[in-house]
């Protein structure tokens, strides 16, 4: 059983409590803790990114390295610190951008239906087609890697299937009795996605924004992995992985840390999502 | 009575908490016993505890629910303190339920036998066989066409009255000694709902089965109960025979229940008519449907050449069964379905068939309210913001303007301004039905199109809502189109009755004098089917309907 406790111990008043449970809670604080991290990884980084500071490799735990050192003698922690800015960053992002654009598309496919909607459907289903990595191998190979085109490109992966849920969810909502209201009213789709469909598909919505943020962080590790990601020196944490792969038979620290690392990152956000504060609503007040 | 009741509770209380840990106590005391072979009712209205009283008899409470004091005895068990296995045992056996809604109680992949004779197999109680002849001859008992093959079909292949039928069936396969009816004919439409009534009640008296019936329909549980036990806030106010009942009510709140079903005959509102005025609405030859459009044409044609008027300050009834197309009238008048024949003026002016081509102005002048209030308001707006927007859409208020206007809109359909701040799911079916009246009232329209608006709701919150729709015609001097299967809520509003079947107009009656005057055998069928408050009004029905 998760352990459920209120903020405010409701003292006869009219403001709302909120119940937000240890699970979410916990979530959340990973989530601040590595956004922090990210913004003040240079001033906190032990050792600058590209330093070769230890004479020997795949170095043990020490008081000198904490995490470590890599397969050419860099500080694993200084590294993971710094990644940590590519890695929250370009996931977040893309996970925003992705979200975005294919939740808005999405209801607005649900709310005009027909040849706009089928059009839509079909041209997104044909792109969902194309293999992720592969799309990400061909675009960063024609334009090169920087940080926007692999946004971008995360973006691009992730729209169709964000687009295809929310179209789903829409389709169900619009069928209600008050989105009918609203039209016959005489309201125009900005208002019938933004207000009428979009508070009831949030919920969802969110959870998806999560399992999608996961699956981000895996590819832009995968791209990191086959070199098209983030460009040396600097590495994200799938860079990390893959560089000091080698270390593996070794035990090395330097590739076990970054594993860690991402998956606390992914778990916490989706820790966070699934368990949301709520508003406690009680009806005789 | 000598004989030891079948069933009696002693001092039962249920309680649930809410998710703010307040304890809320939902059944506050109650003592009753059911004798073998005896109908006992359960009236109320919504919320009253009839259905987790009726529950509790198998020891069920619904999520977050718990009996907490108190003693339920059923034949020789005590259900309060039963573990959860041994009420599992008893439950089919012994006690057995009847759904409101036969159609989501029924597995729609498996084929109905299957499920009929499920409960015997879950208690080994006979082999296959033997119990699909039993589940036959069940069939056979409850008057369900075609009893040897029936079985057979999927749920979706019989009607909504069988299928209800079918639920019995599926209760009755057990020999239980007690059957628990939670208003099993309020979905259904009258005519449906005598066949229903008429195959329960044969099959119990056969049988000499105890049941518990929940309805809020007093008519309907005139036809089958032997007591009726009336409940309000979780407390049994009066019990007593079904005649003591309804002739001699005693508490106010069973008369009030009474009072609900005497329609107040509608009294046309006064006013000085100009010779040349308009009617508000005017429809000719209309035809819609849905479905893709072929030549001009849909697939599935509904309406059928559909005319009328509605004159300025009348009100114009739409009764039929479901089916019949009224909703879709509603909606090809309302643009939502446009109709793809035919011609309307609304106030003299055309109006066009689809919502896109309409003014504004014409939106704003013709509202309509829906069916079930549930769906109709969104659920993730308050109540402030739903009755805000059409001010700011139609009106162009804004700020305080605006807010007092939502309080006087409150105010106008009797609900306190504090409500505002409610979502639409922390109302009760009538509060949600008044808000709903409330925006359309908040559009200041000239012309109502009511759709099924009181079916959803128990007996007096409805006859609250028709008292609220006559006093505001009197104030702001609207007109109203009500569609209703109901005939008793059409007399109490409307002047004309438009009679509607498979989309066609059959009769168009003075209400006043409908039963009088209605020529077309199916109107008189509608009118014939109306329970009356007559224990014996079921037994002395036609046979052959």
């Amino acid at each position: 059983m998760i352990s459920v406790l209120r903020t405010s111990p409701r003292p006869g008043g009219t403001g709302p409590s909120w119940r937000f449970n240890w699970v979410g809670r916990i979530g959340l604080a990973m989530i601040l803790f590595w956004a922090v991290v990210a913004i003040f990884a240079p001033m906190i980084a032990p050792y600058p990114i590209g330093e070769i500071a230890d004479w020997d490799y795949f170095g043990p735990m020490s008081g000198q390295f904490w995490l470590g050192s890599d397969y050419l003698g860099r500080d694993v922690l200084s590294r993971i610190l710094v990644g940590s800015r590519y890695t929250v960053g370009i996931s977040l992002a893309a996970v925003f951008a992705a979200c975005a654009g294919g939740v808005i598309l999405g209801m607005v496919a649900a709310v005009m239906g027909g040849l706009f909607d089928t059009l839509l459907s079909r041209l997104l289903d044909a792109f969902n087609g194309i293999p992720s990595l592969l799309f990400g191998l061909v675009v960063v190979a024609a334009v090169g890697s920087s940080i926007p085109v692999l946004v971008l490109t995360l973006a691009a992966i992730y729209l169709p299937g964000a687009y295809r849920f929310a179209r789903a969810l829409s389709v169900n909502v619009n069928a209600m009795d008050f989105v009918t209201v609203a039209r016959a009213r005489g309201e125009r789709t900005p208002y019938l996605i933004f207000r009428e469909i979009f508070p009831n598909i949030l919920g969802p919505v969110l959870a998806d924004l999560g399992v999608r943020f996961v699956f981000i962080v895996l590819l832009l590790s995968g791209l990191s992995f086959l070199g098209l990601g983030v460009q040396p020196p600097n590495a994200d944490w799938g860079a990390l992985v893959r560089e000091n792969i080698e270390g593996l038979s070794l035990g090395a620290p330097a590739v076990i840390f970054p594993c860690i690392a991402i998956a606390t990152l992914t778990i916490s956000v989706n820790m966070f999502i699934d368990n949301l504060p709520k508003k406690i609503r009680d009806r005789s007040e | 009575m000598t004989q030891q009741p079948l069933v009696s509770v002693r001092g039962l209380r249920i309680g649930a908490v809410t998710d703010a840990g307040r304890k809320v106590e939902i059944i506050k005391g109650l003592d009753f016993d059911i004798h073998p072979g005896e109908i006992v009712a359960l009236i109320g209205e919504s919320g009253s505890g009839k259905t987790t009283t009726a529950l509790s008899l198998m020891g069920h409470c619904r999520p977050g629910c718990a009996i907490t004091g108190g003693s339920i005895r059923v034949g020789r068990h005590d259900v309060a303190t039963m573990s959860e296995s041994a009420r599992a045992h008893l439950r089919g056996t012994e006690v057995s339920y009847v759904p409101q809604s036969a159609a989501a109680a029924f597995n729609p992949s498996k084929r109905i036998m299957e499920q009929v004779i499920e409960i015997t197999d879950i208690h080994g109680l006979m082999p296959q066989a033997e119990a699909e002849k039993k589940a036959v001859g069940l069939f056979r008992a409850l008057a369900l066409p075609d009893p040897e093959t029936i079985g057979t079909r999927y749920p979706h292949q019989v009607s909504g009255g069988q299928l209800q039928r079918l639920a019995a069936a599926m209760a009755l396969i057990g020999d239980p000694e007690l059957v628990i009816f939670d208003e099993p004919t309020t979905a259904l439409d009258v005519t449906t709902q005598i066949e229903v009534l008429r195959a329960f009640k044969s099959v119990m008296a056969a049988g000499r089965i105890a049941g518990v019936y929940v309805s809020h329909d007093l008519a309907v549980v005139a036809q089958v109960a032997d007591r009726i036990i009336v409940l309000k806030g979780g407390e049994i106010q009066e019990e007593g025979g079904t005649d003591d009942i309804l002739h001699r009510p005693a508490h106010p709140y069973t008369k009030a229940l009474l009072a609900a079903f005497e329609p107040v005959p509608h009294v046309p509102a006064a006013r000085g008519k100009a010779p040349d005025e308009a009617p508000i609405l005017q429809v000719e030859h209309l035809f819609a449907g849905y479905g893709a459009v072929r030549k001009g044409e849909p697939d599935v044609k509904i309406l059928k050449d559909v005319t009328f008027r509605i004159e300025r300050g009348k009100n114009l009834g739409v009764i039929g069964e479901s089916g019949s197309g009224k909703s879709t009238l509603a909606r090809a008048v309302a643009g939502i379905l446009p109709a793809y024949r035919g011609a309307m003026k609304f106030d003299g002016a055309e109006l066009r068939p689809d919502l896109q081509s309409r003014s504004k102005d014409q939106l704003r002048r013709c509202q309509m309210v829906f069916q079930l209030a549930d769906t109709a308001l969104n659920p993730a707006q308050s109540i402030e913001a739903i009755l805000s927007r059409p001010l700011a859409f139609y009106h162009g208020l804004s700020g305080r303007a605006k807010a007092a206007r939502v309080a006087e809109l409150l105010d106008m359909v009797h609900l306190p301004a504090a409500m505002r701040h409610r979502l639409p799911g922390e109302l009760s079916g009538g509060q949600k039905q008044r808000i709903n009246l409330a925006r359309a009232l908040a559009a200041e329209p000239e012309l109502i199109l009511c759709d099924e608006i009181t079916s959803a709701l128990d007996t007096v919150v409805a006859a609250a809502i028709l008292d609220l729709l006559k006093e505001l015609q009197t104030e702001l001097g609207l007109s109203y189109m009500f569609i209703s299967h109901d005939l008793s809520t059409v007399e109490a509003i409307c002047d004309e009755v438009l009679v509607m079947l498979k989309g066609e107009v059959v009769e168009q009656l003075p209400a006043a004098r409908m039963a009088a005057d209605a020529q077309h055998p199916y109107s008189r069928l509608l009118i014939s089917s109306v329970p009356q408050l007559d224990t014996g009004w079921l037994a002395g029905l036609d046979r052959t309907g």
